[in-house]
């Protein structure tokens, strides 16, 4: 069992969620409440990382980072070391791959709540940013709950995406999913047997944990 | 005491068409009756700002809300407005109380929860202040609702189609709940309804609505007492509306006499209290016009009075003869050629026969 591994993935997937976990509401919020122009190219664009094999996706995020975009210049200037195969990188990576995730789950949880309790939390005297505190979150908080799970899991197995950007860098980018390849390569099936069953125990629980959510929200609406 | 008088124009061609010019008073109500897809949702989201037509200027008192013109426009947070809406959007994961203290923001925390407390007693739900809408009646959410809507401490209440979720027992006692609200509360109200019994049990005046344009506006009783409403006698017929006074019971005989500015009516009821202020409906298919006063008749009513309006249908042979009992208007809807047989004309001095029975009787309570 490589342990540093398991320390990697979840800190990826905790700071994966740090990270994308506000964007998500933000954006969810306004992709369920607003309507713009342009709103059917953001959400085209929000599902992108959903449909793009990984490798191309880890392609196109490794580009972007390197020392010769202006991205990856200005992170080496800030920072003082470069985007591709840092862990900064791959939370980074992590972050945009698991957009869809986020996003979809909170807008759909938005837009169920009806646009008259909205109507009515403006006509009792909430200013916008009460209604959102006080009506919108909440109501859609089971769906933020199941984006975050997800997002956790979907991070934890992710694995096209960590060795594009990653590469496998032990304690710094080498995950369980990259770290069980490497086993099996080494011919080490009882190492790579042990870290699969920890991500198959992982999937299961996240599953079973979404269930238990989606049901509350059934109840509630009941 | 502020002038909480609130007037709407409306003009916009689409999405959806509007031409209204209304006002409403502080204790009046004013019904906004037409059918489903007129507009009168529009109306009423215009005046809590949460609907923005191309032309409008909303008024509460000395007040601008609204005015495209000038490029007013007061968020819907900032207006003093309670409405109760149709599925009366309730907050799901928040208690009746704390429903109600979502809109008591304006109060300092402290006095929130005793106000919330209050309301939801003024509409006796004083058992229900924990529980969550999903645990709530129709009738409760409803009521919640109201006290929602009141908490704010309105200059305008708006309920739109209160009643169309609840079966007719629990329509009934909102009503008459309402009824009764009415006269504590100092503000204009106003009521979108499909159902023309709201107009005739609630509503001091009203607007016909249709597509979006204001066909007539008026108090209930001068619109309903109009021979020409085309539209009303299509909808839901022609028949004059007035109040009246309950004067005389007899329980045994099951009937009641009423005096109103006309006289005297024998209406077929054995509930009614003495003493009490109903409104009367008569429908106009049901009055029998004579020009003597005929004897040996088992009806209980013969009015005497002056034909004040004679109007012919175009689409058909009805002609409707608006008779002045009194100060009260009644009309009556006859045939073209009874007409021409009494010779009836403005002038024409006509006994207006009326079957206890066919009097319509609105007493709150029932």
């Amino acid at each position: 069992m490589d342990w540093t591994a398991l320390r990697v993935s979840l800190a990826l997937g905790a700071g994966t969620i740090v990270i994308l976990l506000p964007f998500g509401i933000w954006l969810g919020h306004l992709l369920a409440v607003r309507h713009f122009r342009g709103k059917l190219l953001v959400e085209a664009l929000v599902t992108v990382p959903l449909v793009l094999p990984p490798t191309v996706l880890g392609f196109y995020l490794l580009v972007t980072f390197g020392a010769r975009s202006p991205l990856g210049q200005a992170f080496q200037t800030i920072v003082g070391q470069s985007l591709p195969f840092s862990f900064e990188g791959l939370l980074l990576a992590s972050a945009i791959a698991n957009i869809p995730f986020v996003v979809q789950p909170i807008q759909r949880g938005f837009e169920a709540i009806p646009n008259d309790v909205r109507d009515a939390a403006a006509c009792c005297g909430l200013t916008p940013w009460e209604r959102f505190v006080r009506i919108d979150v909440p109501l859609a908080w089971p769906s933020i709950l199941t984006a975050a799970i997800l997002t956790f899991a979907h991070t934890l197995g992710e694995f096209g995406v960590v060795l594009m950007v990653g590469g496998n860098l032990p304690g710094e980018t080498r995950t369980l999913s990259v770290a069980i390849y490497d086993r099996m390569q080494a011919f080490d099936d009882r190492g790579a047997g042990i870290m699969a069953a920890t991500l198959l125990v992982v999937a299961v629980a996240t599953l079973m944990a979404t269930t238990v959510l989606s049901r509350r929200v059934g109840q509630r609406r009941g | 005491m502020a002038d909480r008088r609130v007037t709407i124009n409306l003009r916009q061609d689409s999405p959806i068409p509007l031409d209204v010019d209304v006002a409403c008073d502080p204790g009046d109500v004013l019904a906004i009756f037409g059918p489903s897809g007129s507009g009168k949702t529009t109306i009423l989201r215009t005046i809590a700002g949460l609907y923005r037509p191309a032309h409008a200027v909303v008024r509460s008192g000395s007040t601008t809300w609204t005015d495209t013109g000038s490029g007013v426009f007061v968020p819907p947070h900032q207006r003093a407005v309670g409405f109760v809406f149709q599925e009366y959007a309730l907050f799901p994961h928040l208690s009746a109380a704390g429903n109600v203290m979502a809109a008591l923001g304006h109060h300092a925390r402290s006095e929130r929860r005793p106000r919330a407390e209050a309301l939801l007693q003024r509409v006796h739900l004083s058992d229900r202040m924990t529980r969550r809408p999903a645990e709530l009646s129709g009738g409760e959410r409803q009521r919640v609702a109201l006290a929602r809507a009141l908490a704010r401490e309105p200059a305008v209440l708006l309920l739109d189609e209160p009643f169309a979720a609840v079966d007719r027992v629990v329509r009934r006692a909102l009503q008459d709940e309402i009824h009764a609200l009415r006269r504590t509360l100092d503000m204009p109200l106003i009521l979108v309804t499909h159902d023309f019994e709201d107009v005739v049990r609630l509503a001091t005046h009203v607007m016909m609505l249709e597509r979006g344009q204001s066909l007539a506006v008026g108090t209930v009783t001068d619109l309903m007492s109009r021979p020409d409403l085309t539209w009303l006698r299509e909808a839901v017929g022609l028949g004059s509306v007035f109040n009246a006074i309950v004067a005389q019971t007899y329980p045994d005989r099951g009937l009641a006499e009423l005096t109103f500015e006309g006289g005297k009516l024998l209406v077929a009821d054995r509930t009614v209290a003495l003493g009490t202020a109903v409104r009367v409906r008569i429908p106009a298919r049901e009055i029998i016009l004579a020009t003597s006063r005929p004897a040996g008749l088992s009806l209980h009513n013969v009015l005497s009075g002056t034909v004040s309006a004679v109007h012919a249908n175009p689409s058909d042979n009805q002609v409707v003869v608006q008779l002045a009992v009194g100060r009260v208007l009644l009309l009556a809807e006859v045939t073209r050629d009874a007409i021409q047989r009494l010779g009836v004309a403005v002038g024409t001095e006509l006994y207006a026969l009326i079957k206890s029975v066919s009097v319509e009787l609105v007493a709150p309570g029932r």
